[in-house]
């Protein structure tokens, strides 16, 4: 159990240390860095507590897909003029009262949920009607879970990440003209004749090549 | 106290145990690409250094170890030497998981796949990190090609491991084999197979997909500033990833450390060969590849991953689906 809480421990300060590097550290590339080491850590945490499925999505969707795509981003940023100012801002300092709000509003959220899981246990077990099978491992129970009891509310959410999709993709979307674009088929049917013409040139006067 | 540390101990032995082998198979597995490049080609490849050429690679190894390494004056310098380590620890730490019989795995934990899917989804910062620090402009064209190129291919990777999970029924590698006790997937799921070695081959930047580092383009892609030892980890670590595909392709395909037919003469043969026999098959494959096809064009690489791999990977999860669910085929624990 020792060892247990000896990792927990270092998991977690390498998560609150890189968390509060996101947002201190002057180069914008290595914010993002942070971010990354921030999502690792987590997905460590999740698999310390037993909760292994949801620890590789993690990683699997955050650092290998989504964490991907901001550093894209940012790596497209001019790198030289990158100043993070937000402790040293003078004027760009407008966003750090609501940046303030909406995160006490959130750090008080987190404190009644964890509350009522550590005061009111039988609170939070009269709301749902799930069984946890402890030998079967957590991948099963969330199949079981996800497609039977919230099949709906599973494939709505599939509905809205599809039609997120389709958004992205026509808010984008622009045609342009006179872009040349390869057609295997057009390529493969050319024949000879398309290409070559036999042509009996005059003496003195040339062909007019341009048909 | 004194059990942890015995524990630990043990733990150490048995990484040391699976570490060195696969180091040494790296170095030896760089000397059989050459020679079967050069096989192809009508050459003799690397032949002078120990039998057959066998210690090109250790010769190669010590070359590296005893050049400066230069790091670029406007170059990130902690990112610059943390991308090389970067591809290198990621690709030792996914063979973990890798089962080399039904006792000889490291850890053999519930999610296994997921693991190697995840760890070999974490493979392109490594590349990106390198490119970006270099602080130049091939490195970083290379870093981007390569960035899109994995994300892409990784998705039709990730369609193709559900239509084999679909058969199995367990995201465990160990299960993953012996769920193909009487059946390699091979059979049935054989487009499968060819996707996923195609998507392999793009996925670790292998010819014909290895754009990042198209020489005639981008000088060496994101190894382009990189010099030295450093050098050799990105190397090292490409050829480990390749291996590690190897050995994915043939727990996911080709039945594990299972023999072909589970009669005598095959049944002699202890399972860690067989895996081990696979996975050089398919590095021969690989090989092969990269000695006899021209490199892609950029579009038609992004074409094939998202217009023609992915819309028939996601067709053949929904046939496999059908099909096991008519027939009442569907694995239930």
């Amino acid at each position: 159990m020792i060892i247990h809480s000896i990792f927990f421990y270092i998991f977690s300060i390498i998560a609150v240390f890189s968390a509060i590097m996101v947002t201190v550290s002057r180069n914008t590339v290595h914010s993002v860095f942070f971010l990354i080491l921030d999502f690792i850590t987590i997905s460590c945490l999740f698999i310390m507590i037993g909760a292994e499925f949801i620890g590789m999505i993690m990683l699997i969707v955050y650092v290998g897909a989504v964490a991907v795509l901001f550093l894209f981003v940012v790596m497209m940023l001019n790198v030289s003029q990158q100043k993070n100012t937000w402790l040293s801002g003078e004027k760009n300092s407008n966003h750090i009262p609501i940046g303030l709000l909406i995160s006490t509003i959130i750090f008080f959220e987190l404190i009644i949920v964890a509350g009522g899981w550590k005061y009111k246990p039988e609170l939070l077990k009269s709301f749902s009607s799930i069984g946890v099978d402890i030998d079967s491992t957590n991948t099963h129970e969330i199949g079981k879970v996800l497609y039977t009891d919230y099949i709906h509310l599973f494939q709505l959410s599939g509905m809205i990440l599809l039609v997120a999709m389709i958004g992205a993709i026509v808010l984008t979307f622009r045609k342009r003209e006179g872009i040349r674009r390869q057609s295997y088929f057009k390529q493969i049917s050319r024949e000879r004749k398309d290409g070559v013409e036999l042509v009996d040139v005059e003496k003195n006067k040339g062909v007019n090549i341009d048909v | 106290m004194f059990e942890n540390l015995t524990i630990l101990f043990n733990e150490v032995y048995k990484v040391l145990f699976l570490l060195i082998p696969l180091l040494t198979a790296v170095a030896m597995i760089v000397w059989l690409d050459r020679r079967v490049w050069a096989f192809v080609q009508k050459r003799r490849g690397p032949n002078v250094v120990g039998p057959f050429g066998l210690f090109q690679s250790l010769a190669d190894a010590l070359k590296y170890i005893f050049k400066e390494i230069i790091i670029p004056a406007s170059a990130n310098k902690i990112i610059f030497i943390l991308a090389p380590i970067v591809t290198m620890t990621l690709a030792l730490i996914s063979w973990a998981v890798i089962p080399f019989s039904e006792e000889y795995v490291l850890a053999n934990i519930n999610v296994g796949i997921l693991y190697l899917f995840a760890v070999s989804s974490l493979g392109v910062y490594g590349i990106i990190m390198g490119g970006w620090a270099s602080n130049s402009k091939y490195p970083f064209l290379g870093a981007i090609r390569s960035a899109a190129q994995m994300v892409s291919y990784e998705v039709s990777i990730g369609v193709i491991i559900i239509n084999v999970l679909l058969c199995v029924g367990s995201l465990n590698l160990t299960d993953i084999v012996m769920a193909q006790e009487n059946l390699w997937f091979i059979l049935p799921l054989l487009p499968m197979f060819v996707i996923f070695f195609i998507s392999a081959l793009a996925e670790t930047n292998r010819p014909p997909f290895d754009l990042p580092e198209a020489e005639a383009e981008l000088v060496a892609g994101y190894q382009t500033e990189y010099s030295g030892m450093m050098y050799a980890m990105f190397w090292l670590g490409e050829y480990a990833n390749i291996l590690l595909m190897c050995a994915m392709g043939s727990i996911l395909f080709l039945g594990g450390w299972l023999p072909p037919i589970d009669i005598y003469p095959f049944t002699l043969i202890p399972p860690p060969l067989w895996l081990i026999f696979k996975i050089l098959l398919l590095f021969i494959l690989f090989s092969l590849v990269k000695a006899v096809v021209p490199r892609y064009r950029y579009d038609q690489l992004m074409k094939l991953g998202w217009k023609i791999f992915l819309p028939l990977s996601l067709l053949w999860v929904v046939i496999t689906a059908s099909y096991l669910y008519y027939f009442n085929l569907l694995p239930v624990n």
